[in-house]
C-alpha cells in the first residue's frame, strides 16, 4: 500500500493527477495481487518450505528496486509515444509495479499453507493472516499518506519498503535456519538416548 | 397539539424570510469526477462554485447584465503581467474556471491565440452553458492536466510569451503542478519575453514553501498582493525584473484599455513587491518532495 500511495505521486510528473492515474494504478495493483495470490496458491501445493516463503520477500524487494532507479526512464519513452495520459498511467503502472505487486501478491495464500496444519484450522488461520495483512495496509497507506511524504523523500519511502522487505526476508530465513539446527540437535540427542 | 402546528408554521415562515433574504439560487449543479459544481445566483451575479461544503468558495462570478466586467480581484489582477509582457501573442491559461479570465484576455488581444488547459471536462461545459465561454479560431480548451499539457508542449517546442497558471480551484492542492521540477518545464515553453503570472497561496507554512521553490527557479520574482484579497499572485519573467519607472510608464498606457473590465492597473506598479517576506530556511518543493496538501493545514 505504501508503494500504491506513492505509485501516483511519481506518475503524476508525466501523467497528472487526474482521477484515471489513480484507476490505471489500482486496476494494476489489483491484477498483480490477483495474479500473485494465484501463483501463490500453486507453489504453496509444491514442497511448501519456507525458504521460498522468505524468497518473495527479497524477490519483492528486488524487483521494486527498479521503481526508484528507472522510474524516468520507464515513463519518459511511454510519455513521448502514448498521448493518452489514461493509457499511458496504464502501462507505466504494468511495468513499475506489475511484478513486485504480484510477488507480494503470493505471500498471503503461501502463508497460510505454512502455517495451517489441519483441516480444521484452516478458516481460522486464513482470517488470521487476511486480517493481519489487511491491518498491515491499512497502517502502511495512513503513515505514508500522513506522514511519511511530510518527512521523508519519495525515494527515501521506497528504499524503506525495499530494506522493511528484505529484513523480513532475512528473519525468515535466520528463523528457519535455527529451527533447523535445533531440530537437527534434538534428532542427534534423540538417537544418543537411545543408544 | 396546536401548540406544536404553530411552532411549525413559525419554523416555517422563518425558514421562507431567510431564504428571501438570501434570495440566492442555484441555477445548476453538476458532480463532477473532481468536485461538486454550482451554478448560483444572486441578483445579476452569478457564481461558480466548488466545494459548497465547506464554506462556499466562488470559483469564477460573472455580472450577467455587465459580462465585459470581470468581479473577482485575483481575476483582475492576473492582468498585472501586462506591465512586463504589453503584448502577447500566445497565452496559456492552466485552470478554466467560468472562462471569464480567457474571455477577457481573447476580447482585449482577438488576434492573440490562447489556450487554455482545464483538467475537468464538467468545469467546461458549466463555463459554456452558463457563462458565455466559447471556443474560437484563436482561443480553445484542451481538457488536460496541465503537467502534461505543459511538459509536451516542451517537448514539441511551443513557445508562449503570457502563462498564468490558476489551477487550484478546489480544497485539494494539485502537488505536481507547484514542484520545482515543474516550474522548471513552465520555463522551457516560456518565450524570452514571456511573463508568469501565478495565482497562489497566501497564508498558511505554504507561503514560504513555494516562495523558496519559485525563487530557486527563476530568482527575483514580484509578489504581488492587495490588502482586500486572499490571494498572492508570483509574476516573473525569464530576463531580470524591470525597474518600477517602467512598470508605472506601462501601466499609464495600459490602463484605459483595461478599464472595461475593472482592472485598476494603475493601481498595481506599487503592488509589486520584491520583498522577501517569507522563511528562506523553508524546503523547495520537489517532486520528490511535495506534501502541499499537508502544509496547507499545518
Amino acid at each position: 500500500m505504501t508503494v500504491e500511495m506513492l505509485g501516483a505521486r511519481i506518475m503524476a510528473p508525466y501523467f497528472g493527477g487526474s482521477i484515471s492515474v489513480w484507476g490505471s494504478l489500482i486496476t494494476v495493483f489489483m491484477l498483480a495481487l490477483s495474479v500473485g495470490y494465484l501463483i501463490g496458491g500453486r507453489l504453496s501445493t509444491r514442497n511448501p518450505n519456507p525458504k521460498t516463503f522468505a524468497l518473495f520477500f527479497i524477490g519483492a524487494a528486488i524487483s521494486s528496486i527498479p521503481i526508484i532507479i528507472f522510474a524516468d526512464a520507464i515513463m519518459r519513452p511511454i510519455f513521448l509515444t502514448i498521448e493518452d495520459p489514461r493509457y499511458g498511467s496504464l502501462l507505466a503502472s504494468i511495468f513499475l509495479y506489475f511484478i513486485p505487486t504480484s510477488i507480494l501478491g503470493m505471500i498471503s495464500p503461501y502463508s497460510v499453507r505454512l502455517m495451517v496444519d489441519s483441516h480444521e484450522h484452516s478458516g481460522h488461520m486464513a482470517g488470521l493472516l487476511f486480517f493481519v495483512s489487511t491491518i498491515g495496509s491499512a497502517g502502511g497507506t495512513l503513515a505514508t499518506s500522513f506522514y511519511f511524504v511530510l518527512w521523508f523523500d519519495v525515494n527515501q519511502i521506497l528504499w524503506g519498503a525495499v530494506a522493511v522487505l528484505l529484513l523480513a526476508g532475512s528473519v525468515i530465513l535466520l528463523i528457519n535456519y535455527l529451527l533447523q539446527k535445533r531440530a537437527a540437535h534434538a534428532q542427534v540427542s534423540g538417537y544418543g538416548k537411545k543408544n | 397539539m396546536e401548540k406544536k402546528i404553530r411552532l411549525l408554521l413559525l419554523l416555517c415562515g422563518l425558514m421562507a424570510v431567510t431564504q428571501a433574504l438570501i434570495a440566492a439560487e442555484v441555477i445548476h449543479e453538476e458532480k463532477s469526477l473532481y468536485r461538486d459544481i454550482n451554478v448560483v445566483q444572486t441578483g445579476n451575479r452569478r457564481c461558480l462554485i466548488f466545494n459548497v461544503h465547506r464554506g462556499d468558495r466562488n470559483q469564477t462570478c460573472l455580472d450577467v447584465s455587465n459580462r465585459d466586467e470581470l468581479i473577482f480581484s485575483y481575476t483582475k489582477m492576473s492582468f498585472a503581467g501586462l506591465l512586463l509582457t504589453p503584448q502577447p501573442k500566445k497565452i496559456l491559461i492552466a485552470g478554466l474556471g467560468g472562462g471569464t479570465l480567457p474571455l477577457a484576455f481573447n476580447d482585449l488581444f482577438p488576434d492573440a491565440q490562447i489556450d487554455v488547459v482545464e483538467v475537468d471536462q464538467a468545469v467546461v461545459n458549466v463555463a459554456k452553458e452558463f457563462f458565455f465561454f466559447e471556443e474560437n479560431a484563436n482561443m480553445s480548451v484542451a481538457v488536460n492536466d496541465a503537467r502534461v499539457f505543459v511538459k509536451r508542449a516542451g517537448i514539441l517546442g511551443e513557445k508562449y510569451d503570457y502563462i498564468i497558471l490558476d489551477a487550484f480551484g478546489g480544497d485539494y492542492i494539485p502537488e505536481h503542478l507547484l514542484t520545482q521540477e515543474f516550474l522548471e518545464e513552465v520555463k522551457q515553453i516560456m518565450t524570452e519575453d514571456a511573463v508568469l503570472v501565478a495565482n497562489t497561496f497566501s497564508t498558511s507554512r505554504f507561503y514560504d514553501h513555494e516562495s523558496v521553490t519559485y525563487q530557486r527557479v527563476f530568482g527575483e520574482f514580484f509578489n504581488f498582493k492587495l490588502p482586500a484579497s486572499g490571494n498572492r499572485m508570483i509574476i516573473t519573467q525569464l530576463d531580470p525584473l524591470p525597474p518600477r519607472g517602467n512598470l508605472i510608464t506601462r501601466a499609464q498606457s495600459l490602463a484605459p484599455s483595461l478599464e472595461k473590465y475593472g482592472v485598476p492597473l494603475l493601481e498595481y506598479p506599487a503592488r509589486l513587491s520584491t520583498r522577501v517576506d517569507w522563511d528562506m530556511s523553508r524546503r523547495v518543493l520537489t517532486d520528490q518532495y511535495a506534501p502541499a496538501n499537508l502544509l496547507q493545514n499545518n
